[in-house]
């Protein structure tokens, strides 16, 4: 607890006027901030702002060619570029009339499956758990207990390497494109991750009940899950979007239901759901809609890790994080094994005007472009709502709850509970945010 | 790196890392030296990298590495602060070394874009540029790439940690695409590659892909941007309007580039 040692006020009683700043929210990426004001024992006031300096992307993307926007909008996020490459890349092939079926399909899957393993077990295991065990690190971790942090370490290399061997590099991977690859992930190096895969699935089950002996804090919201759902499979890079109160619409409807808010004390725009309000995306989200498709194993080790078939409280997302874990290396696995290399890498397609929607489950939920192409194939409007700007209201109204059940909280416990909260949702609020600075005024 | 832990023995070395505008994916990249992280950790005291740790040590430190570019009134002062506080200042990726994806709009009015995006264009507060990092402190090292390459990263913390120079190549991908033996994606099939004007590091990745190179790395130092561009546009037919593109990319404000890609305009 050594910020205690920095804020000399942490700890007083919270009586009077006071003002309590902290410099920065640290394992999230980026900065934003939060602001709480309590008067008499009541919570009055509170704001979940946002400092991502303004990037621009849907402004600098007009007038560039349809397949420069992958490579482009995966500089959105370096934890998951593939989530903007493949909603990118399928939104243009629906501008263009493509459908990426067989191999290469399955190819995009197992890629996505890599981007969930990396993202999932970093946010978890080196971000997240932490939190519950009252530690500053996961380096700290490490001391405590290295077997641990070893194998996580040693899980997120292996969601690199299928980023690696599919997309020829983890960050910002350069073999993805619109119609599906550039050059043809070769059988022999698409197989040989069966073996570390099979490890894969182990080690993330051991890592789920390791997490599940954690501390839950006792708190449970009544959210309105929005996921994706395929007929035939747990929903990753297609499918209709669907919500646990009967939504169920195609991609290019999205805008219809859902729409994005300015507010004043944010940088990031804020989604609704129109004429409904905050909504939940996300591994819960997706959990609570698809439970039944996931594999057999995954549901054991989430009963015996204490799930049931519908999670309400938002600090158990890091459990469903290491079940959809569990589960990618499964159907990785899967998908490796049978892999054959198909005729071509890509299907070609032929400039036309048009309008196309694609959507895909981020690891941190659904990610929905759209864009309108000219006739020589150059964008002429772009729109990308990222899933953290849609869980903003969500996390807003969960900071909320958190902090009216733990007023008798100092300051400093507080700010920590707050950001383990954040941390829920959240390391890399970069899509959509920047954190810097929680103050908490009690009146 | 826990704070406050005392050490029998010399003291270890501070590191910071910083964020400006960016995407984190270069931050990331040391988070992603899964098999090294731990003994980098035990080499120096982490005392400042909000995407690992809440734990902060206070300055001077002896390195910082900055990532993202320079884009908000608040940004240009606080780069300031880093700068005064960091023995060496390391700049790491396309955004830190060359103002990013996102100064693309230093092409343009920034006006019609905060339009274009936001419905409240008077709740942002942006710079009408983005710029490097040098264009605003003075840099001890930059290291290239969007993202940088983690064994370049690897080297540059193990160089400085033992008071050496760091051991980055600057040549053209083109050598490198030579020495592996990839088939020359320009020669033979006619795609447009920024290869021969950009440095090498990340390992020929994109000819490895049977794609062009589309600049992560930046230009070489003595680029031969024109010649290029001739090229590309007597020999392969690309309009001016696809050279400018070309060059406008990741690294695009990058002097070389930026003023090759003005000429075509």
């Amino acid at each position: 607890m050594s910020d205690q040692t920095r804020n000399p006020r942490a700890g007083r009683a919270p009586k009077g006027t006071r003002t309590v700043a902290v410099d920065a929210l640290a394992r999230v990426e980026g900065e934003g901030a939060l602001y709480v004001r309590v008067r008499d024992g009541e919570v009055e006031d509170i704001k979940f702002r946002i400092f991502e300096p303004p990037r621009f992307f849907e402004a600098f993307l007009q007038g560039r060619r349809y397949m420069e926007a992958p490579d482009i909008t995966a500089r959105i996020c370096g934890i998951c570029p593939i989530a903007y490459m493949m909603g990118a890349s399928q939104a243009m092939e629906d501008a263009l009339g493509l459908k990426v079926t067989g191999p290469l399909r399955d190819l995009r899957r197992v890629v996505y499956c890599g981007e969930w393993i990396e993202s999932h077990v970093l946010h978890a295991a080196m971000l997240h758990a932490p939190d519950f065990l009252g530690l500053q690190d996961s380096l700290l971790l490490a001391k405590q207990n290295p077997a641990l942090v070893e194998k996580a370490l040693k899980l997120k290399k292996l969601g690199n390497e299928i980023l690696e061997t599919i997309g020829g590099r983890a960050v910002h991977p350069v073999n993805l494109r619109v119609g599906g690859f550039h050059g043809m992930p070769r059988k022999k190096a698409v197989r040989a991750l069966a073996d570390r895969l099979e490890w894969g699935v182990e080690a993330s089950r051991d890592l789920a009940k390791a997490f599940s002996a954690f501390d839950y804090p006792d708190f449970d919201q009544d959210t309105i899950s929005v996921s994706m759902r395929h007929p035939d499979e747990y929903a990753i890079c297609e499918g209709r979007i669907v919500s646990d109160q009967g939504l169920d619409i195609a991609v290019a409807d999205f805008l219809t239901h859902f729409e994005e808010e300015h507010v004043a004390h944010s940088n990031a725009l804020q989604g609704h759901m129109k004429g409904v309000g905050p909504y939940l995306v996300g591994p819960i989200a997706r959990y609570n809609n698809n439970f039944k498709q996931l594999s057999r194993l995954a549901k054991a080790t989430a009963k015996e890790c204490g799930l049931g078939p519908k999670v309400t409280n938002p600090f158990k997302s890091i459990l469903v994080r290491m079940i959809e874990t569990l589960y990618a290396c499964e159907e990785s696995l899967r998908l490796v094994k049978d892999y054959e290399e198909p005729d071509a890498s890509c299907l070609v397609a032929k400039d036309r005007a048009g309008v196309g929607h694609g959507c895909t489950e981020a690891p941190r939920g659904i990610c929905y472009h759209r864009y309108a192409l000219d006739g020589e194939g150059r964008i002429t409007k772009a729109t990308i709502i990222p899933p953290t700007a849609q869980n903003q209201k969500q996390i807003e109204a969960d900071l909320l709850g958190v902090v009216k059940k733990n007023l008798d909280l100092s300051d400093e416990d507080l700010k920590w509970r707050c950001e383990q909260t954040i941390r829920n949702y959240d390391p890399c609020i970069s899509c959509a945010t920047h954190f810097l600075d929680l103050r908490v005024e009690r009146v | 790196m826990a704070k406050g832990k005392t050490n029998s023995g010399p003291r270890k070395p501070k590191l910071a890392v910083w964020k400006f505008s960016s995407c984190d994916g270069c931050q990331l990249s040391l988070l992603d030296c899964e098999d090294e992280l731990l003994t980098v950790a035990d080499s120096v005291d982490i005392a400042y990298f909000l995407e690992a740790t809440r734990a902060e040590l206070p300055g001077p430190y002896d390195v910082s590495l900055v990532e993202g570019s320079i884009s908000t009134p608040h940004d240009a002062e606080r780069i300031h602060k880093v700068r005064r506080q960091s023995k060496l200042l390391v700049t790491i990726g396309a955004c830190a070394t060359s103002g990013g994806i996102q100064a693309l709009r230093n092409f343009k009015d920034l006006d019609p874009f905060i339009n274009a995006v936001y419905a409240h264009p008077e709740y942002i507060d942006s710079l009408a540029k983005s710029t490097p990092i040098q264009d605003h402190v003075k840099v001890d090292f930059e290291l290239r790439g969007c993202p940088i390459d983690k064994g370049q990263l690897l080297e540059v913390i193990n160089a400085l940690l033992n008071g050496r120079k760091p051991n980055i190549a600057t040549h053209g991908q083109c050598i490198d695409c030579k020495r592996q033996g990839n088939v020359c994606v320009m020669v033979a099939h006619g795609q447009p590659c920024l290869g021969p004007v950009t440095q090498v590091g990340c390992g020929t990745l994109c000819p490895g892909c049977q794609r062009a190179c589309y600049g992560c790395f930046g230009p070489t130092e003595t680029p031969n941007t024109a010649s290029l561009a001739r090229w590309l546009g007597d020999r392969q037919g690309h309009g001016k309007r696809e050279v400018k593109h070309l060059f406008r990319g990741f690294t695009g404000y990058a002097d070389a580039f930026r003023k090759e890609s003005e000429i075509h305009e």
